[in-house]
């Protein structure tokens, strides 16, 4: 008998207990649909956080207080007080340092911001002038904090879409109204573009005060959270990192680089970081999902053993009329492989389906790798052969006598 | 000397378990020659099923010499007695064995695909023999559409497609009712007379007179090996002529 002929010999006998085939397939619809929703899900959410980093700029050093430490331990930023003003400003000005654009010293913190009738609770971040090209902000509305208002201390505010929203929800503009931050009056002087993001690092939920006014009159501190800075391009960021932290060690009179105050991190560490973790939910999503796969597996031999016992005397007779044990073996091959080919056809579109759909929902990337695809392709196939295996080599090994006399 | 389709000799099958040894055939010797019309007969647990498990390839001697139209069976492995059931055997059982929801050209074209000869042919041969056995209207029909009689013709016809040397019929009109019954001799009878070897197991006596020649079979052993009261009648009244 041709392949071909086995083939649709088998399409036949499984057309016949539709059934019981629908049944089997959908253990694999479920197994490799749910491997190509999770696996998009996750790479999806790993490619929108790298998005939002890297438009966070790619050239950007940030350095906090507080020593590195091993491990993913690491003390809240703004609990160590070893980043002041002037470090910035010496930073800026050093000749040994050649590789960075410009600095920008912040400070943020959290506090409540209301108006006459709406209230929110946001972070308040004290920034200068560089802020704005150092984050890659631009100003939808008004005028970014100067340096006129650092030297000042103005009372002015500029925010980001969200909070602005969330403020004046009638929708008009804030430009020139007042708020107040932690009890003092600030007028709004501008309003960022939208910027896109959720969750976490939503720039689009800020609000940015000149850093003077923050420090001395809302936190009452003298240090900084943070140092950002820009670095000439994103091929010298470890020159930029070295040079930096060097100067820093230098003017903190810390010979020994491991008993370091601060720490520098690029925008690419952090990406990494986040990449890890992200790596390790998607593979945590993948194998639950490859969890049901097996179930979906062992659910396909489980209805092919069913199968051949049913089938006892049709082996038996197949046997009797000249079938040779490969010609049995291939029959129940087939169509365990026809069962999960199908079944990983439709999972392939049901999972690119749902992943659509909750891409939609969540407003997250919609993205399937091809990778996955193959993947669900041939493992399904794979399980095809594994888990029709063995009861293919029970039915060809049934002796006909015993075969044709089972009832 | 005329070659045997069938030289058994000394066949014996001995079941063992691990409480009891049954012997079911107990060296058994007889040779079948080309045409004859062989019924072989006894009651159950006489051994006769097994006999025929051995005659049709199925099973193996215990011990003794089987030779099926020129070729030894009991040293073959079990692809090669597929392949000898395949080429020299067509098998009519008591319960049909029909593939269920199939048609019957289908069921007839079974024992060509497994040997390889290419699909037109496969079906202008099936054609023939099921016009042969009367049912070149049900072609198309599957075998839960027909009767037993007819899907019983229609077994017959799948025994015929390999021009096997030897029919080899286990009770064929167990299932049937007797009027369909008489048909179905009839076409057995027809096809010896075409030149067919044909040996049929059966326990009862009347089916078992449209042989030639009728084998008893009792514990085991041959008990009594003689020609049907049928042909005696024939060769009288040829002889009184």
């Amino acid at each position: 008998m041709t392949l071909i002929e086995t083939f649709l010999e088998s399409l036949g006998t499984l057309t016949l207990n539709k059934t019981r085939t629908g049944l089997a397939v959908l253990g694999i619809v479920i197994g490799i649909g749910s491997v190509i929703a999770l696996v998009s899900l996750g790479q999806a959410t790993q490619l929108s956080i790298q998005n939002q980093i890297e438009s966070l700029g790619a050239n950007l050093l940030t350095v906090n207080p507080g020593a590195p430490r091993t491990g993913a331990v690491r003390g809240a930023p703004g609990s160590d007080t070893t980043l002041t003003d002037e470090d910035a400003t010496a930073i800026a000005a050093s000749s040994q340092i050649t590789t960075i654009n410009s600095v920008s010293p912040e400070y943020s913190g959290r506090t409540q911001i209301t108006t006459a009738g709406n209230n929110t609770n946001s972070s308040v971040i004290g920034a200068v002038s560089t802020y704005l090209t150092i984050h890659k902000l631009t100003i939808d509305s008004g005028r970014f904090i100067s340096d006129t208002d650092n030297v000042n201390m103005s009372k002015v505010a500029v925010m980001g879409p969200t909070v602005a929203l969330t403020l004046f929800p009638d929708g008009s503009s804030p430009i020139g109204q007042n708020i107040r931050i932690k009890g003092q009056t600030f007028t709004v002087i501008g309003v960022t573009v939208a910027k896109g993001g959720n969750g976490f690092n939503n720039v689009d939920n800020l609000i940015y005060i000149p850093l003077s006014t923050a420090q001395k009159q809302i936190f009452g501190v003298d240090y900084l959270s943070s140092i950002a800075i820009e670095a000439k391009s994103s091929d010298i960021m470890t020159t930029a990192q070295d040079e930096v932290g060097y100067f820093l060690l230098a003017r903190h009179k810390i010979s020994d680089p491991t008993k370091a105050d601060f720490t520098i991190m690029s925008q690419q560490d952090i990406l990494n970081t986040v990449s890890s973790t992200t790596g390790t939910f998607t593979a945590l999503l993948s194998g639950i999902a490859a969890i049901s796969l097996l179930v979906g597996g062992i659910g396909i031999m489980n209805i092919m053993l069913v199968t051949v016992t049913e089938r006892t005397r049709e082996i038996g007779l197949r046997k009797a009329l000249g079938a040779k044990k490969t010609t049995i073996t291939t029959q129940f091959l087939t169509e365990s492989i026809i069962l999960t080919f199908t079944g990983g056809i439709i999972g392939i579109i049901l999972g690119i389906i749902i992943s659509f759909v909750v891409a939609k929902l969540l407003g997250t990337l919609f993205f399937v790798s091809p990778g996955s695809i193959l993947l669900a392709f041939v493992v399904s196939a794979g399980i095809g052969i594994l888990f029709g295996w063995y009861p293919a080599k029970r039915a060809s090994n049934l002796q006909p006598i015993e075969a044709l006399r089972y009832e | 000397m005329v070659k045997s389709i069938i030289h058994a000799s000394h066949l014996s099958k001995i079941y063992r378990t691990d409480i009891v040894e049954t012997v079911a055939l107990d060296d058994v010797s007889f040779d079948i020659q080309k045409g004859e019309f062989v019924a072989i007969m006894g009651p159950s647990g006489s051994g006769k099923s097994t006999l025929m498990h051995i005659l049709g390839a199925l099973d193996k001697p215990t011990t003794g010499e089987y030779i099926l139209d020129g070729e030894e069976v009991e040293n073959l492995s079990d692809d090669e007695l597929s392949d000898i059931r395949n080429r020299k055997i067509g098998f009519v059982f008591q319960a049909f064995n029909l593939l269920p929801r199939t048609t019957a050209l289908k069921n007839v074209m079974l024992p060509m695909a497994y040997a390889d000869i290419p699909k037109e042919e496969r079906e202008a041969i099936a054609i023939k023999y099921l016009k042969m056995v009367g049912l070149g209207d049900r072609m198309y029909h599957t075998s839960n559409q027909i009767s037993g009689g007819q899907q019983q013709r229609v077994a017959i016809a799948r025994s015929l497609v390999m021009n096997p040397a030897l029919i080899l019929a286990d009770e064929p009109t167990g299932n049937i009712a007797t009027a369909q019954a008489e048909e179905i001799m009839a076409i057995f009878q027809q096809l010896n007379d075409d030149g067919h070897t044909i040996v049929m197991i059966t326990h009862e006596p009347d089916i078992a007179q449209h042989a030639k020649r009728i084998i008893h079979i009792r514990d085991g052993k041959i008990a009594e090996d003689s020609i049907s009261h049928q042909q005696r009648i024939i060769k009288k009244t040829k002889s009184s002529k």
